[in-house]
């Protein structure tokens, strides 16, 4: 919509606020990314620009956050929970969401929309019930301040991403390329891994990826489920933003920025793949 | 093919099985088939997920401790009709048991329920059990009078009686701000004391506001992005993108750097001598803060179904609403507006969803005004231990959100929700 050469004043007067508008909204969007970036380099320990920083003064730089977690033990060790939990939450999420999204797009799955509500459920209740819930219950049968506890209740709050994409990736999927594949004599498992496989492996992939942000960004049921020991990064910012606010949070943030660059990339250009592998036009 | 006279009954498979037969056959054996592969994840999700939300929640009606603690007691409690003061025999009973729970320590566990109905029962209750244990022989109902003459109290009986059973309302009552009088009636709370009443309607015109925040920014960026070439727009949609795929934790802490008191907005402002250094503005910790951090988290949850509706909308459309004689404004009034209602709606009802249970970014930027119904049921599970409470509000949200959810799923489909 570009502006035509006949525009009247006014029209061009509204064309002009209105990008202006939008630009603003997108400045909103961006900017606390923006803003946390250079001040997590901030030499002082402060939460805002320095006038050194303004001027650009390499002295009122420094990396000295970045080496404070890397010193830091528990930075470390939450690092390591975080990539443990979402590593093993994903994998479970992943293979049983794939297969759940199979059996819902059979053409004679029955009790659709019923199935379709529970395995969708873990995303839309409150994460503070589903938190107060799991506590209570994994309680009681001795899964709470596990690292399986905190697993299985992650793969539960996944599981919903996996199943969406991959039922996405599967509408317009031709059935009868099952019972070709069948005719010409390929047994089951081969039909899957030849056949099927290779045409939702980007819905797969990209489930996974949210799979693994929502575990890795997951902060309420850690919160609830979590002993000391399986702190993951989020609930160690949570308790340096309440407790001991330090920029090092800035430099974790701007460490997790860069994650979710890489990984919204990575979705990115398997969405486009997925899209042209099924025809579909972007 | 329901008609008898036009079902192929002469048709027969090459086993002699009549084709009907054999095709029903083969139908549920694919039936059963697909159910196989959805079983594993559906039994998962109900023993790690349903089933615990359950458990929880029964706990909102749940009232085990007299029993467990008194169990007698509770029972002729139950079987006495109420009114004035219990005969005798009550009296005994409760003072055999209460020596016995006396000593195995178990009273505790008693008397901090009670407490929670009259703040004056733990003292009575340990002060009574204590003294009945110099006590060797009746009649009990002197005896327990002269020990404290609350037991002389009707009110106090009916209290007893109240909680004995197993099962509970209070917690609701409490819930909607109610409670049981002494004699026993439904009424409201104390005024200092009617505070959820108030914290369902905050939550609900907060979600509200941020419904709407995310629409009134969210309308115009997905109608530039659906209208722009779509390499330009593919660029532009990363703004959008990148703050959703950002961690929930690193944006909240990002409008804390901005907004706190010597944060960079108000250092900007400083700086540009709009305030004086003294004038700094508080913008978190309070209802704005929530309201501000919260409507930049959720505002990708109402552009990306808009912008996908958007971009199914003709532009034809508004060229053969311009080309009848329509001005810029109807044509957008009666043509495009009616077309964008489904993202509308879809993105609306998702952002007031997700808002209406938010929890963390209240918590770590809504000081006290900004604090949600989640931050309440999150605080009773905690810290004030009232879990009956805090599992009676956690189901009238959740009852609240199911409503919302199906609603959504009637309107627009699970099916067709979409990320990124």
């Amino acid at each position: 919509m570009s502006l035509p050469p006949y525009a009247s004043p006014l029209e061009r007067a509204w064309y002009y606020s209105f990008r202006t508008a939008c630009a603003l909204i997108f400045l909103f969007l961006i900017s606390p990314i923006l803003v946390i970036i250079p001040l997590s380099f901030n030499a002082e320990p402060y939460f805002t620009f320095t006038e050194g920083m303004i001027a650009l003064d390499a002295e009122a730089y420094s990396i000295r956050w970045y080496q404070d977690i890397v010193g830091n033990e528990q930075w470390i060790h939450s690092m390591e929970n975080s990539i443990i939990v979402g590593i093993a939450s994903t994998i479970l999420a992943t293979v049983l969401g794939t297969t759940a999204a199979l059996g819902l797009s059979r053409p004679n799955m029955p009790y659709k929309g019923l199935a379709m509500g529970v395995l969708i459920s873990p995303m839309i209740v409150p994460l503070i019930i589903t938190a107060a819930g799991m506590f209570f219950f994994y309680s009681k049968v001795g899964l709470a301040q596990t690292y399986l506890g905190l697993i299985l209740a992650h793969t539960a709050l996944g599981t919903p991403f996996v199943v969406i994409t991959v039922t996405a990736t599967l509408t317009g999927f031709d059935q009868s390329l099952i019972r070709a594949s069948q005719s010409l004599g390929a047994t089951p498992t081969r039909t899957f891994f030849k056949v099927i496989m290779p045409l939702i492996l980007p819905g797969v992939i990209s489930g996974a990826l949210f799979a693994f942000v929502t575990s890795f960004d997951e902060v309420v049921v850690v919160l609830f489920l979590a002993g000391f020991e399986q702190r993951t990064i989020p609930r160690q910012m949570w308790a340096g933003i309440r407790e001991q606010i330090s920029p090092t949070i800035l430099a974790v943030a701007t460490v997790l920025i860069t994650i979710s660059i890489m990984l919204l990339t990575t979705v990115e250009l398997l969405r486009r793949r997925s899209d042209r592998l099924r025809g579909i036009k972007s | 093919m329901t008609d008898a006279t036009v079902s192929p009954v002469g048709l027969m498979t090459s086993d002699g099985v009549p084709l009907k037969q054999s095709l029903a056959r083969a139908e549920r054996r694919s039936r059963i088939r697909a159910m196989m592969l959805v079983a594993p994840l559906f039994l998962f999700i109900m023993i790690t997920f349903i089933v615990p939300i359950i458990d929880m929640l029964l706990r909102s009606v749940d009232n085990p401790r007299f029993q467990e603690v008194l169990p007698e007691t509770a029972q002729v409690l139950m079987e006495w009709e109420g009114g004035g003061l219990p005969p005798e025999s009550i009296y005994a009973v409760m003072a055999a048991e209460m020596k016995a729970a006396m000593k195995d320590r178990s009273l505790g566990r008693l008397t901090s329920r009670l407490n929670f109905e009259d703040p004056g029962m733990r003292t009575l209750m340990f002060k009574t059990a204590r003294r009945l244990n110099r006590v060797d022989e009746g009649p009990w109902k002197e005896a327990m009078i002269k020990i404290d003459d609350e037991w002389g109290d009707p009110q106090v009986w009916a209290l007893m009686k109240r909680t004995a059973p197993a099962y509970t309302t209070i917690h609701y009552l409490n819930a909607f701000d109610l409670t049981v009088s002494p004699e026993g009636e439904i009424v409201a709370q104390p005024e200092e004391l009617q505070i959820y009443g108030l914290l369902f309607w905050r939550t609900i015109w907060m979600s509200l506001l941020i419904t709407g925040l995310c629409a009134l920014l969210g309308f115009p960026i997905a109608y530039l992005l659906a209208t722009l070439p779509t390499k330009t727009s593919n660029l532009l949609m990363i703004l959008v993108l990148l703050p959703f795929w950002t961690s929930l934790l690193v944006r909240t802490t990002t409008w804390i750097v901005l907004l706190q008191t010597e944060g960079v907005i108000n250092d900007i402002l400083v700086w540009a001598t709009i305030l004086n250094d003294d004038e700094r503005i508080q913008m978190i910790y309070n209802q704005t803060g929530t309201i501000v951090a919260m409507t930049h988290i959720l505002l990708p949850f109402m552009v990306l179904p808009l912008y996908s509706v958007m971009k199914t909308i003709d532009p034809s459309y508004m060229r053969a609403a311009r080309s009848l004689g329509a001005t810029q404004v109807t044509a957008f009034r009666r043509i495009y507006f009616p077309n964008t209602i489904p993202g509308l709606g879809a993105g609306g009802i998702l952002v007031f969803i997700l808002a209406i249970g938010y929890y963390i970014t209240p918590a770590l930027v809504g000081g006290r005004t900004g604090q949600l119904i989640s931050n309440f049921i999150a605080f009773h599970m905690q810290e004030s231990l009232n879990w009956g409470l805090g599992a009676a509000l956690g189901a009238i949200l959740l009852a609240g959100v199911l409503a919302m959810y199906w609603l959504y799923n009637k309107l627009i489909g699970v099916d067709n929700m979409k990320f990124g």
